[in-house]
């Protein structure tokens, strides 16, 4: 196995597993120390950098940094990152004088952004600030996109999505306001130097099966049900609500339901609990609040007398898997069930929609509708229009269009600069030794072994009262202390230096995961079952040093190291360094 | 050393052993030792050497005596009886324990300056009456503790850190060892787990008294050049005899060796030693011949390794003394004290 090349930034930030699983790549560990530093505002702005809507984020981040976290390997349960990035937001200061300022002086191009959810609001402030004059268009009377239409009140307040569009706007990007666009080819008309396209996916799946017409007054699509009751237009449900679908919408939709009046709301799903879509801990606060999740029944038809819904047929089901591992659903032969309700909600999917972009302007679609994209620059057929977010390679969620907004405000930029768009501009890195004394360390390196801290809630009377009132509580200040000391602060990554090493074996025996293996090199596979502790996850990398007197290898299997620095504090030459990893990942205007 | 106490936190995969223990079961107390002690790495080898050979902890007893090596044994099996002897008596304190409950198994670890120095003579005796143990010297060559004095074991000519050259002859603990009636001799380098840990495995299972010395590089007052106990010195100058495999009667993995260079030792518990031949012709079954290879080899300046000699017939003190075989404490007073008419018959048999 070839020595390993820690100067390449993507290595060590493969270690930061958070960092890395986030799209935005959002440097957690920093920002979690800064938090337990009790800088708030610090915290807050290490977010703001890379994720742009940190409040919100921190309150309804879908969390790829979670099932990524190294604590989740070696505990329970990992850090509640995202519920301290929440932290971070609730606890600053007016961080205003912090925000960068726009240059006085404009260069002269004008881009548009049509929508007003996070692609689009990432694009025009990573622009902004290079001087871009960027002007977004929004059919609704405040922007935010689907935060403020399709998510509930009671998981993300509007005056944290206010908060958070504001510091965009006032940097200095126009937003038009009810301004609806019904044609791109009137849009390119005008003088504009790029088009950004990040209207979502706005249209929800339907369940076209018999009685859908006849009972159609009481069966709601899931997001078109959720945007009115996010703006007003409904303000109650039956009592018997079936909630269709196993994502995220339906565990919106379900609990929406139980605040409007709704008693006997249950959730049901074609899949598994395991293998529904939604998060976890989102079905756990549908589960919370009384709601039962039904799993393997498979909608059949809507049952309707006189003219309104009587319930919903459901066939029952099994998972089969092939050799490939592929599912499908087989029926059990069972009896159909039938469900009795009042309302039924459709949460089985969103679509693209792009009835306002004329088919003939050279902007190609694919077969599934969605744009044709360069997956990396994000642009279009037509060379000066860009998509990010939900618009761009179909529905995901909001981190993933803050990073495509990211990526796209880059191709953007590039493209204005007339630099080719696929010279991307690189991530650069640091490393800082961390040593203070002989047993201090610039960071936090005892290990807290305790367990994640929960989340404050209100009581569920109070919760169900008022679908305005937020559920969540968050940390309070201790809460919040403790819970980030349990983060292993991976970006303090063990540099190993084979010159000054004398084999003593100290960091081998100290390494309380068993990580570190002196051993004669070979191929990785071989090696990887003659360490110390055998390594049997492919997709954790191996550290190996060469360069040694006896002739072996240093072996490092980066899984399950704790960061705790023992091997440092352990090693008499200091060989073993404990160094701050800091990657700076390129936005708009970085030199390429 | 550090000053924190190792994470608890494993991975949900950590290795298990027979009794469902992991490694870190048979830690103990974080070392305060220097960073890069030879001993911490002994101590390693003796946590992997019982986690392998699936020990339960309670049935270890393990005595020391005074210095940086008798500190060690706080750093490893945290669940086994341990005491902390005075200097140099470790030997008789271990051999007083090990009559009166032959249950346990004894580990007895000491230094240079423990065995070699102020107890020579307890040494010396314990290998004489052929106690049932495995008597580990952490051998550096120097007095830690007092910041690096020559110890008895120290070479005639090497350079103290300070630069001052010994002048004395030294010890040789397991040419002693040889000569007293050891059954079970070894030499290993602190630096060299994949020979050591074997080593302690085939000590722990030898039924009779197993002598390891192991020379542990002092990081701070005797790794440079100049000292014969340096990491550098040693692996420059390792003469192994032999590598050893150590495996337990239940397992049935026959290594596949070339014809005559695998030497199979079955010891007393019924537990395999598995002996390669490493470059030269070596016969550990021979005592004498033993003796001769060190001497040779030592004018030469070469540092002998391995096991060198065994001897599987599984005699110790408890057969030569004819002792019982329950332990004293689980006898009862009736049989302990047999009341003043047994004590009448034995002084008349003795009149």
């Amino acid at each position: 196995m070839k020595p390993t090349d820690i100067s390449n930034p993507d290595y060590l930030h493969k270690v930061v597993d958070c960092q890395w699983a986030c799209p935005a790549h959002t440097p957690v560990p920093e920002y979690i120390r800064q938090i337990a530093a009790g800088d708030f505002s610090a915290a807050y702005m290490i977010n703001w950098n890379s994720n742009v809507f940190p409040g919100i984020l921190g309150r309804v981040c879908d969390r790829p940094c979670e099932p990524a976290c190294r604590r989740g390997r070696v505990d329970k349960e990992p850090v509640a990152i995202c519920r301290l990035k929440r932290v971070a937001a609730d606890f600053k200061d007016d961080i205003r004088d912090r925000l960068p300022r726009p240059p006085e002086k404009k260069n002269g191009k004008r881009i548009a952004c049509i929508g007003g959810g996070p692609a689009s609001l990432t694009v025009a402030r990573d622009l902004a600030v290079q001087g871009y004059q960027v002007t977004v268009f929004d059919s609704g009377s405040s922007p935010g996109g689907m935060m403020r239409s399709q998510i509930p009140k009671f998981r993300l307040p509007d005056s944290v999505i206010d908060e958070e569009c504001g510091y965009i706007e006032d940097l200095g990007v126009e937003l038009r306001r009810n301004h609806w666009i019904g044609s791109l080819r009137e849009v390119l008309a005008g003088d504009w130097d790029a088009v950004f396209v990040g209207t979502g996916a706005p249209r929800g799946r339907d369940a076209d099966l018999p009685g859908r017409n006849q009972a159609a007054a009481h069966i709601h699509v899931g997001i078109d049900w959720l945007s009115n009751v996010a703006f007003g237009h409904v303000t109650s449900i039956g009592k018997r609500v079936i909630v269709l679908g196993g994502g995220n919408t339906a565990m919106d939709c379900c609990r929406s339901a139980r605040r409007l009046g709704g008693e006997d709301v249950r959730v049901v799903v074609r899949s598994g609990f395991e293998e529904m879509k939604a998060s976890p801990w989102e079905k756990e606060d549908a589960l919370h609040e009384g709601i039962p999740i039904h799993n393997f029944l498979v909608q059949k038809a809507f049952t309707h007398a006189h003219g309104r819904l009587t319930g919903v047929l459901f066939e029952k089901v099994r998972a089969e898997y092939d050799d490939k591992g592929r599912r499908s659903l087989v029926p059990t032969g069972e009896p159909d069930v039938h469900m009795e309700c009042d309302d039924v909600l459709i949460a089985i999917g969103q679509e693209n929609a792009f009835p306002w972009i004329e088919r003939d302007i050279g902007l190609d679609f694919d077969r599934w509708g969605l744009p044709v994209l360069n997956a990396q620059t994000l642009q279009s057929t037509l060379p000066r229009v860009f998509f990010g977010g939900d618009a761009a390679l179909g529905p995901k969620n909001i981190i993933t269009a803050v990073a495509q907004g990211h990526e796209a405000a880059i191709s953007i930029d590039l493209f204005c600069r007339k630099l080719p768009l696929t010279q991307r501009p690189p991530a650069t890195m640091n490393l800082v030794s961390q040593k203070m004394g002989i047993h201090e360390w610039s960071y936090d390196n005892q290990v807290s072994e305790d367990a994640r801290r929960k989340v404050p809630v209100r009581s569920i009377e109070e919760a169900l009262k008022d679908i305005k009132s937020e559920f969540e509580l968050g940390y309070d200040f201790k809460l919040a202390c403790a819970e980030t000391a349990r983060c292993l602060n991976c970006d303090v990554a063990t540099v190993f230096k084979p010159k000054l090493c004398i084999e003593c074996d100290a960091c081998v025996d100290i390494c309380p995961t068993e990580c570190i293996t002196f051993t004669r090199n070979g191929e990785e596979d071989e090696l990887r079952g003659r360490l110390k502790a055998p390594s049997c996850d492919p997709e954790q990398a191996l550290y190996l040093a060469e360069g040694l007197k006896t002739g072996r290898v240093m072996v490092k299997d980066e899984n399950v190291c704790l960061h705790c620095g023992m091997c440092a504090e352990r090693c008499p030459t200091g060989a073993w360094d404990m160094q701050k990893f800091q990657v700076n990942i390129a936005q708009a205007g970085a030199e390429v | 050393m550090t000053y924190l106490a190792k994470p608890k936190l494993l991975a949900a995969d950590a290795p298990r052993n027979a009794l469902g223990y992991t490694r870190r079961d048979y830690e103990g107390a974080i070392s305060t030792l220097c960073a890069g002690c030879g001993h911490d790495s002994i101590s390693a080898s003796i946590v992997q050497a019982c986690f392998d050979l699936d020990i339960e902890p309670h049935k270890v007893a393990k005595l020391s005596g005074i210095g940086c090596s008798s500190k060690t044994p706080d750093y490893f099996l945290g669940n086994s009886h341990g005491f902390n002897s005075v200097h140099g008596r470790m030997p008789s304190v271990l051999t007083g324990a090990a009559l009166a409950n032959r249950n346990l198994l004894y580990l007895g670890v000491s230094g240079d300056g423990d065995s070699a120095s102020i107890g020579i003579g307890q040494f010396a005796h314990a290998m004489r009456r052929g106690v049932n143990m495995t008597y580990i010297v952490e051998n550096n060559g120097v007095y830690g503790l007092t910041k690096g004095q020559f110890s008895a074991t120290a070479d005639k000519g090497t350079k103290s850190k300070k630069g001052v050259i010994n002048s004395d002859s030294p010890i040789d603990l397991a040419m002693l060892a040889l000569q007293l009636g050891a059954t079970y001799v070894a030499r290993s380098f602190s630096g060299d787990k994949e020979q050591l840990v074997p080593l302690i495995k085939g000590a722990l299972r030898h039924g009779g008294p197993a002598f390891i010395d192991v020379i542990s590089p002092c990081v701070t007052f005797n790794n440079h050049a100049g000292s014969t106990k340096s990491y550098d010195y040693v692996r420059e100058h390792n003469a192994a005899v032999n590598r050893l495999d150590v495996i337990l009667p239940k397992a049935q993995i026959e290594a596949s060796y070339p014809p005559g260079s695998l030497r199979r030792v079955v010891q007393h518990d019924g537990s395999i030693l598995h002996l390669r031949k490493v470059g030269v012709d070596y016969d550990p079954s021979d005592r004498i011949g033993a003796m001769n290879h060190l001497q040779e080899r030592q004018a030469l300046g070469e540092i002998v390794t391995g096991l060198l000699y065994v001897d599987s017939s599984g005699q110790d003190m408890h057969t030569h003394l004819n002792t019982v075989e329950k332990p004293l404490n689980q006898l009862g007073d009736a049989y302990l004290c047999p009341g003043s008419k047994a004590l009448e018959a034995l002084n008349a048999m003795l009149r």
